[in-house]
């Protein structure tokens, strides 16, 4: 283990900026498109279940 | 007949691969979840620290597995997209869309990483470099790709329109691959390749290849869900959807 606390491991030699930038960067990206998709199937399954019902039941 | 021979046919049609991939995300989601963690764990505790680059160096075990993502799901992409061109099944166009957001995203991630890795050790956020330019061209050929995708209503032929586009932009990959070594650019070498030994401490490569592997993972994992989305879409006046919902 190379870091002597943890203000040193978020400090980063002085590059916390660049490197934590870079890393949550890719997790928010990586978040966003897993909720995305879920979001994307629940809508396409409300829709169909929408058109499912209004087919079966004449309005 | 041999009733052990694996019908592979059988998953090229959307109904019967909207099962399987139902069945194989959730494996694929477990190994990317894994690997991730081993490798963050590697990047920021195994790893030791670099002698020219300190800590800023630890960006690269983002940038390299975003990087080589957006170029091999390019490749893949535009297989699939060639596929569906030859042979005309369904299924191929529905995985090659499944697979440019992703691709774009990761290509979004290797400049915008680089960008972040360029600002403190170039001391610039971007250069016209042949690498950067090139992989830049990468991006604006996904972001294309998804254009092309909505401006056409009818599905079928986005899908070939798409394939031609795919396939054309498939030439930009070498270029970016290559560019390091044909032009005079600011990039680094690669670090690891097919012919020679790599030129970094090994905790750092094991670091590296697993983060690739997990975003390997990571992407399968998103194809599927995407296709089954695009699936769900598509064939939703058929009449296996509707069951399948009852």
């Amino acid at each position: 283990m190379h870091w002597n606390s943890v203000s040193d491991f978020f400090a980063m030699g002085g590059y916390a900026f660049y490197v934590w930038g870079s890393f949550g960067l890719t997790a928010a990206v990586v978040a966003g498109e897993v909720l995305l998709l879920r979001a994307q199937r629940k809508s396409i399954l409300r829709n169909l279940r929408d058109e499912l019902l209004s087919e079966g039941s004449p309005s | 007949m041999n009733a052990r021979v694996i019908h592979w046919f059988k998953f090229a049609s959307p109904q019967n691969f909207y099962v399987l991939a139902g069945r194989m995300w959730p494996w694929f989601a477990t190994l990317a979840t894994l690997l991730a963690a081993v490798g963050l764990w590697i990047s920021f505790f195994v790893a030791p620290t670099d002698a020219q680059q300190g800590e800023g160096y630890r960006i690269i075990f983002v940038h390299v597995p975003a990087s080589q993502m957006s170029m091999f799901i390019y490749l893949v992409m535009a297989a699939w997209a060639g596929f569906g061109l030859a042979f005309n099944t369904r299924l191929s166009g529905m995985m090659a869309s499944a697979l440019a957001p992703t691709g774009a995203l990761f290509a979004f991630l290797s400049l915008a990483t680089g960008a972040l890795w360029g600002k403190p050790m170039w001391g610039a956020w971007w250069v016209w470099d042949a690498r950067l330019t090139s992989e830049l061209i990468l991006l604006f050929l996904y972001l294309g790709f998804l254009a092309l995708q909505s401006s056409i209503d009818d599905p079928r032929r986005a899908d070939k329109a798409c394939a031609v586009l795919a396939l054309v932009g498939v030439v930009n990959v070498p270029i970016i691959y290559f560019s390091v070594k044909w032009w005079n650019t600011l990039h680094q070498g690669a670090s690891v390749s097919l012919t020679k030994s790599p030129t970094m401490a090994s905790t750092m490569l094991w670091g590296m290849l697993i983060m690739v592997v997990a975003c390997w993972m990571y992407a399968i994992t998103i194809a599927l869900l995407r296709v089954r989305n695009i699936i769900l879409e598509r064939e939703r006046h058929t009449e296996w959807v509707k069951h399948a919902l009852e």
